[in-house]
């Protein structure tokens, strides 16, 4: 099943790679994505849970939370640009806790890389066990130390939790 | 027509690539060079990638400038939390402006 699934994703990236795909890369495709196949063997992956194999959620993933996440992303760019460029450097960074109710994997790594990839934050750990993740922060205001990094990672959560619990 | 908004992105990525190595060589400590290193980057050269897709339509070369956008965005949050993470427990310091480190009181704790 696994290896059926590496195998799908391999080949359908080597076919777009050689796009439009002509008789004999679809041929030559097929041993090697074998080989990938074979040789990524001892990688360990996740467990399959039946998340994945919900179409429902998928849409709802690309077209409720990308559009939502990457205005955020453009928008923390824009900051980020402003206090590179700014004479004084305006930054006042921590590594701040914050607490996550998602459970699931799945739900758990897409929001730590959400929070990994948009600019000014970026998650350093997680404790599964206490779901608190740890966010470096850019820039923290004075007077509310975790503030920024809870409203972000907040905005993520309420739409994964719909999505993925 | 598509032309001309494809060159608006390929601009755009171009800015941020910029601000990106502006911030490489302003920010003063690991953590934050990671920041500008991925964080702008990734808008940066996804904006180039996609004014390339839109101007080449579905060719060979706009299809690969897809795939090696969703593979910027795989890589760079996995990596970024990966130099981060081994930075930290390296013991790697912080700039001495930082203001609070929850991360580390919480390790020291359990030690």
């Amino acid at each position: 099943m696994k290896r059926m699934a590496v195998m799908t994703g391999c080949y359908l990236t080597w076919c777009f790679f050689n796009w439009v795909p002509g008789l004999q890369a679809l041929i030559i495709g097929l041993p090697v994505a074998a080989l990938v196949v074979y040789l990524t063997e001892n990688i360990p992956y996740g467990k399959v849970s039946a998340l994945h194999f919900q179409p429902g959620r998928h849409l709802r993933f690309i077209f409720h939370y990308m559009p939502i996440f990457w205005w955020e992303h453009f928008k923390a760019n824009v900051e980020v640009a402003y206090r590179v460029l700014h004479p004084r450097l305006p930054i006042r960074p921590a590594v701040v806790r914050v607490k996550t109710e998602l459970k699931t994997d799945i739900g758990l790594t897409l929001l730590a890389n959400s929070v990994s990839l948009v600019p000014g934050t970026t998650s350093v750990d997680l404790d599964h066990e206490k779901g608190i993740l740890y966010v470096h922060c850019m820039y923290v205001s004075p007077t509310d130390v975790d503030g920024v990094a809870k409203r972000r990672v907040q905005r993520f959560e309420k739409i994964l939790v719909k999505i993925f619990e | 027509m598509l032309e001309t908004i494809g060159l608006i992105f390929i601009g755009l990525g171009l800015a941020f690539d910029v601000f990106g190595c502006i911030g490489m060589v302003r920010l003063p400590d690991v953590y934050l060079r990671l920041q500008a290193g991925t964080k702008c980057v990734t808008l940066g050269t996804c904006g180039i990638l996609f004014g390339t897709f839109l101007i080449m339509g579905f060719s060979a070369g706009g299809i690969k400038a897809l795939l090696c956008m969703f593979f910027i965005v795989l890589t760079n949050a996995v990596s970024a939390h990966a130099i981060a993470r081994s930075a930290h427990k390296a013991g790697v310091k912080m700039w001495e402006g930082t203001i609070v480190d929850h991360y580390a009181e919480d390790q020291g704790e359990k030690k």
